[in-house]
């Protein structure tokens, strides 16, 4: 079996985020992550090749040259077997295009399972796997908090408005990870050291000969939210219910 | 003319609030470019629900009733609602930012070859022409996004547009032929494990009783917040950290990765106020925040904080609640 899986870096979401002069992205002194919900799936990707023999995983990067660090130490230090780094500036591009750079990937690696987040923490758009999905005319279990080889099938249990859904899916399949599927592993110092030994390739979106490679959506304009302002701290619940009632007539 | 598509999201009979959130963003779109509004309902036997969708002002109600719709199987669902829209000739197709939304509408857009914005709250005009407002890096910086393809595909965050009033007239009624392709797919339904509940549904409350990891259930658990609930009639919700120990279902997780909401009012009860978290319900109108730590973050968003033990205070609001209304 074979398994594509993300590794996607993305800005601390405890940094202070500036918006850069041109209005359209952010700028500053940003400390990175590996966004979580990647963590999630090389785990997961972890997990399915422990279990079963011959599994080769590939993880997949795709941002400029610091990306690489990312790809090696998230994901390749806790022993995914080797990974590509398709070079591009992240806000040039778009979901859609990030999908297409996949699409491409996955007709040079012919993986049975390709293995992503269910949404970049920066961006939040939780739209890649689908837009892969489609692509590639693959079945898709989005929101995975389970999942099981049975056979040629996959089964997948979804996280979904109202409970849990569970499908099967015959591979070649593509799987977006929830937070609860599992609690990714630390990297070992013998993961460290191994990782820098492995096979990392660095592509260019041309290499991949997409029929294109424009963005479909661009961010024209950044702002702030109007924020909040702190309110009172009542003294006990006499007054916490004078208030609501009262004052904010909510009860 | 140009033409929005609204998908409809239902449930047991009953057409969800969000689908009326849905129309009303489209209403504010229509108004901009002069479109006008189909709506498609899918699914299996949901002649009811287009019926009850026929007076708020669409042109159409698209009606796709076909067994292999019964289950939101992305692809299926993908298929017929771009199917739909290109017989009809619509250059918008939009839905809530539901799980249906958020994993069927993207295969949609694959499908036109459409540009995508998620989880839309607003619409901003552009010297190019309307761009959607999102939030992004779980709602501290807010993008607009210009979609430069001739179909636009937009899913909408229910909370921020209110509910679209019924406005009286009678759409047209239009029996869709459906082809989902459901054994071609590959994908197999297994089943779905309900959340049982009598309480109103998180994204239609407009009381929202909130638990956190403070709530620990050799105290109490969730137990402590539950007749302050059912006294008001609220919905109740968790933070993630509640759901991963396991005191509430996935179902109930409010934040960046759950849902969100924005009641009349909210109580944050145990609940520290991760920004994760926040990015979920800081757009409700009234927050009340009880928590035994006085320097938690959920002070800064909340109107009324209490620092207390939510084992003794709760309790005490639910009597005196129920002292008051005698
Ligand atoms: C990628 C990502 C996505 C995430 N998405 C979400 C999300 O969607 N939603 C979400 O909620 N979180 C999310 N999180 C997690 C988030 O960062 C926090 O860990 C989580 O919100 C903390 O939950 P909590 O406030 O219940 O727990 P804690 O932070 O542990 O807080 C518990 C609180 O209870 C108080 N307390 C304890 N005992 C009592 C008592 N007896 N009475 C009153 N107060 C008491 C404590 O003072 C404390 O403030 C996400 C994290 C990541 C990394
Ligand atoms: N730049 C990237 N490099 C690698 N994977 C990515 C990248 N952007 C998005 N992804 C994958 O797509 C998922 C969904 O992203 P999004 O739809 O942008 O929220 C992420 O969780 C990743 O698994």
């Amino acid at each position: 079996m074979k398994i594509l899986v993300s590794a996607k870096r993305v800005s601390d979401p405890n940094a202070r985020l500036a918006i850069s002069k041109d209005g359209k992205w952010i700028e500053g002194d940003v400390e990175y992550i590996l966004n979580p919900f990647c963590e999630n799936a090389i785990e997961a990707a972890l997990q399915l090749a422990e279990a079963h023999d011959g599994t080769e995983t590939i993880a997949v990067g795709i941002g400029d040259d610091e990306t690489a660090r990312f790809i090696r130490q998230g994901a390749l230090a806790r022993g995914i077997d080797r990974g590509i780094l398709v070079t591009a500036d992240e806000a040039e591009i778009d979901s859609d295009l990030i999908a297409r750079i996949y699409q491409g990937l996955a007709y040079r690696e012919k993986p049975d399972i390709i293995l992503l987040g269910k949404q970049a923490i920066d961006g939040d758009s939780n739209q890649v796997g689908q837009l892969l999905a489609e692509y590639l005319g693959w079945p898709q279990a989005t929101f995975a908090s389970k999942i099981d080889i049975e056979g040629n099938e996959v089964i997948v249990q979804r996280e979904v408005d109202g409970g849990l859904e569970t499908l099967a899916l015959t591979m070649p399949c593509v799987i977006t990870a929830d937070l609860r599927l599992n609690e990714p592993r630390y990297a070992s110092l013998a993961g460290i050291m191994k990782a820098k030994k492995k096979q990392l390739d660095e592509l260019e979106i041309d290499d991949l000969e997409l029929e294109d490679t424009d963005a479909k959506v661009e961010i024209v304009g950044m702002s702030t939210p109007t924020g909040r302002k702190a309110g009172v701290i009542v003294k006990d619940v006499d007054e916490l219910l004078a208030k609501l009632h009262n004052e904010a007539r909510v009860i | 003319m140009s033409k929005i598509l609204v998908l409809a999201e239902h449930e047991k009979g009953h057409v969800k609030k969000v689908t009326l959130n849905t129309l009303a963003f489209a209403r504010q779109l229509a108004a901009k470019t002069g479109a006008s509004i189909d709506i498609a309902v899918l699914g299996k036997g949901v002649g009811d629900i287009a019926e009850k969708l026929r007076g708020y002002g669409a042109g159409t109600v698209h009606v796709a009733d076909h067994a292999e719709l019964e289950h939101p199987i992305a692809s299926a669902w993908a298929k017929t609602l771009a199917d739909l829209a290109t017989s009809i000739g619509a250059t918008v197709v939009t839905a809530p930012a539901s799980t249906i939304g958020k994993d069927v509408l993207p295969r949609v857009a694959a499908r036109l070859a459409a540009g995508m914005a998620s989880d839309v709250v607003g619409i901003v005009d552009t010297a190019k022409g309307p761009a959607f407002r999102r939030p992004m890096w779980a709602g501290n910086l807010m993008g607009d996004a210009f979609i430069k393809t001739k179909t636009q595909v937009i899913s909408v965050r229910a909370s921020a547009f209110d509910a679209a009033e019924a406005s009286g007239g009678s759409s047209a009624l239009a029996a869709f032929a459906a082809q989902p392709d459901l054994a071609k797919s590959r994908v197999r339904f297994v089943k779905f494990d309900g959340v049982q509940s009598t309480r109103p549904d998180l994204t239609e409350a407009s009381i929202v009783v909130a638990g956190g990891r403070g709530l620990k259930p050799e105290k109490g658990g969730f137990g402590a917040i539950e007749p302050l609930a059912d006294l008001l009639g609220a919905a109740i919700g968790a933070s993630r950290a509640a759901v991963d120990d396991g005191y509430a279902p996935n179902d109930y997780q409010i934040g960046q990765t759950g849902k969100v909401v924005a009641p009349q009012l909210y109580f944050a009860i145990a609940i520290s106020g991760a920004v994760q978290h926040l990015a979920g319900m800081k757009n409700s109108k009234v927050i009340v925040a009880i928590n035994t730590r006085d320097d938690e973050p959920i002070f800064k968003v909340a109107d009324y904080g209490l620092v207390a033990d939510a084992f003794v205070a709760v309790p005490e609001l639910v009597a005196k609640i129920k002292a008051m209304r005698g």
